[in-house]
């Protein structure tokens, strides 16, 4: 198989590139019209709502699903036309995790190694490295069925790995899990990157897709509403805000006059009676708004307000994400291009 | 356990991080690109498959053990003196068309298997491997005949217990189980159809029910056909399971009932041919 890019060494060009997708059900059109373009070796979030349409495009990207329109190519191979070479480039750790549950974690795994060719005893081998390098030793010899939500997960993950695949989708990887298991998966999928294989993650979180993927499509209902960078995306929604907490309550009132005199912005308080938050604006980047933050501070010193704590941060994606599925439903459906609004 | 060595991810809190990102590296790293295995080495890797669910599930073996027995020992009793003056006598007659009965109706299992592999997502992960894609279910049906040959000799020791003398002796024994094993392999394609067709496991089993049940009791499995009238003659003659019932208590009796083993064997291929190709396109579309 020499034209197997391997782990390490990330083929040229793009790991997927997929133009004008469609997938229909009935009159419902889950996927209507995705491009994605990800280079090879990075991680790239799909983020969306449930029902957005995530794993319908990731099935028919993994051979699952025959497209009913549009194309998709992964490491330049066509995902219709030529489906066996792409199931050898390939792994899927779907939604729902994908083992046999009558079987061990062991035999999981010694299974799917004979699956990709190896013999029995070299199966066997892997599948037990495998099983030490995802902590999960002590578990082998137990079914799948008595295995932790987080356990489980893991197995998948390995399960998907023991092919060495170039791409590896990952849909929704972390749904249902407590936050420690999450932490787990990040890890994994973290050192999995590092060593050179591409990773798409569909993801409902955007503290996830925050965390993990250097570029990101937030679609909803079967469309690519927005995409690029985090950077990109947080700079399309302009500025970020400052957070403040006071001293003495008595005084948030005052202060709010302040922020809403220097900023020009909407002040909103919060449920903590001495917080309050705002826009910063984004007139002059991101310097910009540090200077007029300052200047709040300034003029609530000199008015004798006491700031305990303060912070100026970038929007959250959770902004981000509000702001583009607001201005689509006002805006009918147009996808928002975010690159226009990005600093160089 | 992992251990942390500097430059992994850093542990949060007090927890150790699982994955081992050094020795995940090498598992990743090595060069062992094995060659994909060919379609008899997929079969067997899902026959070893079918052989583990056994293993851990025991208690499916129930349908190929308990049940058959109940069988033979109900239908021997309850019919035996009316049909053929006593148990002893019918049971000559009738435990090879049990045996092929129970043996068929166990073919059911194949299809909720496959449907219980597609409901638990495990499907689309064999369907994204590089692989022979009916070795999935050609696997099972290796599962199968283990669970066809146990229910044939758990039977067959009931029925000698209870005075079954075949006159073909082990020869004949062997040779009618056998044939009766390459039929239930060829008839279970039909419930594999029915796994990929239909939602649920309910429905597989409703639908397979209503091909097998009919098909064994309009066959000659618990009456000679001589005894019934023409219409219905007709019918259980052209029955294949009348056909395979025939030749494997022919063979169990001794002599060589060749054009009934041909039946058999050309509606195995029958059936093989039209269910086996429904199945893998079913298998592909999905
Ligand atoms: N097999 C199917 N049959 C009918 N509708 C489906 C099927 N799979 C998905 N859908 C529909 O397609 C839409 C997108 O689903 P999905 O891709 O699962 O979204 P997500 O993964 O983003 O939650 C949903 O409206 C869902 O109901
Ligand atoms: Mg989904």
């Amino acid at each position: 198989m020499a034209d197997r890019p391997g782990v390490g060494a990330p083929p040229a060009g793009p790991a997927i590139e997929a133009v004008g997708l469609v997938k229909t059900f009935g009159a419902d059109r889950a996927v209507d019209g995705v491009d994605l373009t990800v280079q090879a070796g990075t991680v790239y979030g799909v983020l969306g709502p449930n029902g957005a349409g995530k794993t319908t495009t990731v099935k028919m990207l993994a051979t699952l699903l025959r497209p009913d329109g549009g194309q998709a190519r992964i490491f330049g191979h066509d995902v219709v036309r030529e489906a066996d070479t792409v199931r050898g480039l390939v792994s899927l750790t779907g939604q729902y995790a994908s083992l046999d549950e009558d079987l061990t974690g062991l035999e999981n795994l010694v299974l799917l190694g004979r699956l990709t060719g190896l013999s029995k005893r070299s199966a066997r081998e892997r599948a037990g490295r495998m099983l030490e390098a995802f902590a999960l030793v002590d578990a082998a010899g137990r079914q799948v069925k008595n295995y932790s939500g987080g356990m489980r997960r893991r197995l998948d993950i390995a399960a998907s790995l023991l092919n060495t695949p170039a791409l590896l989708f990952l849909d929704e990887p972390t749904t249902g899990l407590d936050p420690r298991s999450r932490n787990q998966v990040w890890d994994i999928v973290r050192a999995i990157v590092d060593l050179g294989t591409t990773v798409l993650l569909t993801t409902q979180y955007l503290d996830e897709a925050d965390r993990l993927a250097s570029r990101i499509a937030v679609i909803d209902k079967g469309r690519v509403i927005a995409e690029g960078t985090k950077g990109e995306l947080k700079a399309s929604v302009g500025s970020g805000s400052v957070h403040l907490r006071l001293r003495d309550p008595g005084q948030r009132a005052e202060a709010e006059r302040v922020l809403a005199l220097h900023l020009a912005a909407e002040v909103q308080l919060d449920v903590d009676p001495v917080a309050l938050t705002a826009r910063v604006g984004d007139a002059g980047g991101d310097r910009g708004a540090a200077e007029r933050a300052s200047r709040v501070l300034a003029e609530l010193a000199r008015r004798g307000i006491t700031v305990d704590t303060f912070s100026l941060g970038q929007p959250s994606l959770d902004e981000v994400f509000l702001a583009l599925t607001d201005r689509r439903a006002g805006a009918g459906g147009a996808p928002a291009d975010v690159k226009e609004g990005a600093p160089a | 356990m992992s251990t942390v060595t500097p430059g992994e991810t850093a542990p949060r809190g007090d927890e150790l991080t699982p994955v081992s990102a050094r020795s995940l590296a090498d598992l990743l790293a090595a060069d062992e690109r094995p060659a994909r295995p060919g379609p008899f080495a997929a079969s067997m890797a899902f026959g070893w498959r079918a052989m583990l669910k056994i293993k851990h599930v025991p208690e499916q073996l129930f349908d190929v053990t308990v049940l058959p027995v109940m069988l033979v020992l109900m239908f021997t009793h309850l019919f035996g003196g009316a049909l053929a003056g006593s148990p002893r006598e019918y049971i000559q007659y009738l435990l090879p068309g049990v045996m092929v009965m129970s043996v068929v109706m166990t073919t059911m299992y194949t299809g909720i298997a496959i449907n219980n592999d597609i409901d638990k997502g495990v499907f689309d992960r064999f369907r994204t491997l590089p692989v022979w894609r009916p070795a999935t279910v050609v696997g099972y049906l290796l599962g199968d005949v283990l669970r066809y040959s146990i229910a044939s000799v758990v039977m067959l020791t009931a029925g000698l217990v209870i005075g079954f003398r075949p006159d073909g002796g082990a020869v004949g024994v062997v040779a009618g189980i056998l044939l009766l094993i390459v039929f239930a392999f060829s008839f279970s394609w039909i419930g594999t159809m029915f796994g990929l067709l239909v939602r649920d496991e309910k429905t597989v089993m409703g639908a397979s029910m209503t091909v097998i049940f009919p098909s064994n009791f309009l066959s000659d499995i618990f009456v000679d056909p001589a005894t019934m009238p023409g219409w219905l003659r007709t019918l259980v003659d052209h029955n294949p399971i009348t056909h395979v019932a025939s030749a494997v208590r022919g063979l169990m009796d001794g002599h060589w009932p060749g054009a009934e083993v041909a039946w058999t064997l050309g509606w195995s291929a029958a059936l093989v041919a039209v269910f086996g190709s429904l199945t893998v396109r079913l298998y592909n579309r999905k």
